[in-house]
């Protein structure tokens, strides 16, 4: 996406940098604390590169007690800190601030232990999704949540924005999936959520911890659940002649009591986008195609799968394919998993979108994108989790055009909405972060945003961890105009309205 | 209830529902909550609702396999100590919108406010369910049930009790006589299988009566077995073991705390040293600050938890 910055962007204050960097540097190395604008360039924007802060100091630690000092130094100077993991989050989560410390977990990387006989791993927060399963792999195990940025994202940035996969339908979210997350408070305090038994004393910590993104608390060890490595895995490509079609057939499956590992479908333009790039073997003149797997025993296997082709015949599939082999397989997943970058080919940017609906709505909100696509002359190929209802519309512009951006925003904000009015939310997985800041005003009433803030001030009373994301200030929402208002009363009817 | 579509997955529902007729519904429409949440009480009314199912965060013999309450939480309607209705989450299998306070709510014992309304995950019943009887001592019994479950059998409950070993599998037909071939003991009729396994969870198996403190483990599932007087009943793969025991509860605690775990004085025995494992300093301020965000007056099961929560 196009260049633009989302806070006023300040020169870096040079005697407040000068500062910090001298106080980080009586913990850390100094090949661990960047601060000259040219080692500081790779971490201005996360993936959601439309929004890029050049961070005032950077730092690298290596451990816990690295990460301690670090935390130490901001809290007594009263810096803000952004945690970044691979930064390939996509609502600009780990964006950096130009007051602040970016503080890179990348070099804590290290796989600590798998016991293959409890089936857990435990690992720093800066190890790789697909590094665990690899390491997991000897066992004939495996960590289940498979992001499709799983080569390059961390579990640290997994945890922190609950990230899904294709597989989450049947195996679930990063918040299923972890045992324990060991964590540093902003007040320089260890503490564990969650345990190594199936649950822990008190409040659920752990569950809020998922999805905070960088705002409680720092990751520091985590502990996954993994699972065993099922023994045969099939995958289901059946085409449609239209995409509403396609998404009945999604409800029909589960309403036939069939929980596939994964059900994701795309629409021609994503087919045809996809096919180029990574020759999957997709059917190009169906309207839409849906990618359904069954994994388990060769005996679970064969059932589920003869089940399933019925359902997807029923519905109206024009045709059906199962892969043949392991090689197919993993061919009909290659095109989906490679499907943002391939769609991103086809045009100089693009925008993806994460809302989530009930499913029978499916049909009903793909022709309201459709219609969307007419209004802002804009196209907007269609890639998504079906199974989960969760939507990943990728809006194709060219920011250097004048006015498309604000057109691309302006159509992704409708379609968010769209997602809030039929029940669903705007965002599955990908976070909030500062890019959906506005549509959390609409989504959450004055009161549920002062409960988020509580928390915030519950974990981080000097609100140090990662300011200004996900949760809007409340003058952001009297700002945006979209405050929701309650049995006709605006809330906080004393503060004056811009 | 307020509503219920099949192919989506998930029921709505108010506080006060029966637990019960949620559950005969889900059956007819070849669902289930899959954690099995228990029902302690007798009969409607006094029977187990659909708010207290969350609010105690309670999950039967399916846990290990499937996942907690707060795993199938997707939203709740709560309100807060000041009488306002507040929503989190919501009908929708993803959502990361603002922090989740739905999960948050799952085993809270109300002491956040009140779970007015919530919205769980409901999954499709197995098509096949055999449950096996083994003889074998505990140690042996838990290494062979997370050998199992390490080599993808579909065990979907194991309860270890005086020398013999229940596990039930579950799943598509096929896959699972193949598993109860291999894994041979005696075939229990399914009837009487079902009459057991509910009778665990709700706690009216012989093991829970009677006047012995009755203790919650919850330990990591291979851990040792821990050294204290008493019977012991094994579920969740050796992630849950009950135990009934006078054992003084510093000792109990110790010993769960050694192992990796928590322990929960459950039922009887003297409770003037608290019913939960000791929180952290640093954890119980957290959870105070958080208790306050929700009920700052403490209005809502003041104590029930910890002091100031
Ligand atoms: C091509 C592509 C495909 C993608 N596909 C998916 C997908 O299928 N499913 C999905 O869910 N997401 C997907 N994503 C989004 C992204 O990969 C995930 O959000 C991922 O979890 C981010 O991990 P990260 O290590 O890159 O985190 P970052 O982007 O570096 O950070 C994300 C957030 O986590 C916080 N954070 C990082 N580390 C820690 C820590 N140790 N402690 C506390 N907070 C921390 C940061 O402050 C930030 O708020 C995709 C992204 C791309 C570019």
């Amino acid at each position: 996406m196009g260049e633009r910055s989302a806070v006023p962007a300040p020169g870096i204050p040079f005697l407040r940098q000068a500062q910090v960097v001298a106080r980080l540097l009586r913990a850390l190395p100094p090949d661990s604390v960047l601060y000259e604008a040219e080692d500081t360039r790779p971490y201005e924007c996360d993936g959601l590169s439309a929004y890029r802060q050049l961070p005032m100091v950077v730092a690298l630690p290596r451990d816990e007690e690295e990460v301690r000092a670090v935390l130490a130094a901001c809290r007594d100077l009263n810096v803000p800190v952004v945690a970044r993991g691979a930064g390939t989050g996509l609502s600009g989560g780990a964006l950096p601030r130009g007051d602040g410390v970016l503080l890179s977990m990348a070099r804590m990387n290290r796989i600590l232990s798998v016991d293959a006989a409890a089936r857990t791993a435990r690992v720093q927060p800066g190890v790789r999704n697909l590094a665990i399963s690899e390491a997991a792999s000897a066992y004939g195990l495996y960590y289940a949540p498979d992001p499709s940025s799983q080569i390059a994202c961390t579990i640290g940035g997994n945890v922190a924005e609950n990230s899904g996969g294709v597989h989450c339908l049947k195996y679930g979210l990063t918040v299923h999936n972890v045992l324990k997350v060991r964590a540093l408070t902003i007040e320089g305090e260890s503490v564990e959520f969650g345990s190594a038994a199936l649950d822990s004393p008190g409040l659920d910590l752990l569950a809020l911890f998922h999805g905070s993104e960088g705002m409680l608390a720092l990751a520091t060890e985590i502990t996954v659940r993994l699972l065993a490595r099922p023994a045969l895995a099939r995958c289901v490509m059946a085409s449609f002649g239209d995409v509403a079609r396609a998404g009945e057939a999604v409800a029909a499956i589960i309403a036939a009591g069939i929980v596939p590992a994964g059900l994701e479908m795309m629409d021609r333009p994503a087919t045809r986008a996809v096919e180029e790039f990574a020759h999957s073997g997709y059917d190009l003149d169906a309207a839409a195609i849906l990618l359904a797997e069954s994994d388990g025993t060769h005996e679970e296997v064969a059932e589920e799968l003869a089940r399933m082709i019925e359902v997807l015949e029923r519905a109206g599939a024009t045709a059906v394919r199962v892969s043949g082999d392991e090689a197919e397989r993993l061919k009909f997943w290659a095109g989906r998993k490679a499907a943002f970058p391939a769609v991103g080919r086809l045009s100089p940017d693009y925008y993806c979108m994460d809302g989530t609906i009930p499913r029978r709505r499916l049909a009903e909100v793909l022709g309201f994108i459709a219609a969307m696509e007419g209004k802002y002359g804009l196209r907007c190929p269609n890639v998504f989790h079906a199974g989960d209802g969760n939507l990943h519309p990728l809006i194709l512009f060219d920011a250097n055009a004048p006015g498309q951006l604000a057109r691309t925003e302006a159509f992704a904000a409708e379609v968010l909405e769209k997602c809030i009015e039929v029940g669903g939310t705007i965002t599955g997985e990908h976070g909030v972060g500062i890019e959906k800041i506005d549509q959390m005003c609409v989504q959450f009433s004055a009161r549920e945003l002062e409960v988020f803030r509580g928390i915030k001030r519950a974990f981080d009373p000097q609100e140090l961890l990662n300011p200004g994301k996900n949760i809007p200030a409340l003058h952001r929402c009297v700002e945006f105009g979209r405050m929701r208002v309650h049995g006709g009363k605006l809330p906080h009817p004393e503060l004056p309205r811009f | 209830m307020t509503a219920f579509e099949p192919s989506e997955l998930v029921v709505t529902a108010r506080c006060g529902t029966p637990l019960a007729e949620l559950e005969e519904m889900l059956a007819r429409a070849g669902q289930m909550f899959a954690f099995e949440p228990p029902h302690f009480a007798a009969e409607p009314p006094a029977g187990a609702t659909f708010g207290g199912m969350i609010a105690a965060g309670l999950s039967g013999p399916r846990r290990a396999a499937a996942g907690a309450v707060r795993d199938y939480l997707l939203g709740a309607r709560i309100m807060n100590g000041r009488g306002e209705v507040l929503g989190f989450g919501g009908q929708v299998m993803k959502n990361v919108a603002g922090y989740d306070v739905a999960r948050l709510a799952a085993g809270s014992l109300g002491t956040l406010g009140i779970i007015v309304e919530a919205s769980v995950k409901t999954l499709p019943r197995p098509s096949a369910e055999v449950t096996l009887a083994l003889e074998m001592p505990g140690e042996r019994a838990l290494e062979s049930v997370n050998r199992w479950i390490g080599r993808g059998i579909a065990v979907s409950a194991s309860a270890w009790r005086g020398g013999e070993l229940a596990v039930r599998l579950s799943g598509a037909a096929s896959a699972v006589a193949a598993a109860a071939a291999a894994l041979g003991g005696e075939r229990i009729p399914e009837a009487s299988a079902a009459a057991r396994w509910a009778a665990i969870r709700d706690h009216r198996d012989a093991f829970f009566a009677g006047e012995e403190p009755l203790w919650r483990l919850s330990l990591p599932q291979l851990a040792p077995s821990v050294d204290l007087p008493g019977e012991q009943l094994i579920e969740w793969a050796g992630a849950l073991r009950w135990l009934r025991s006078g054992a003084d509860p510093q000792a109990v605690r110790t010993a769960a705390a050694r192992a990796g775990g928590h322990a929960t004085l459950f039922r009887g025995g003297d409770k003037a040293s608290g019913v939960f494992h000791p929180l952290p300093a640093a954890l119980l301020e957290i959870q105070r600050r958080l208790k306050a965000v929700f009920d700052p007056d403490r209005v809502f099961n003041p104590g029930r938890m910890y002091p100031g929560i």
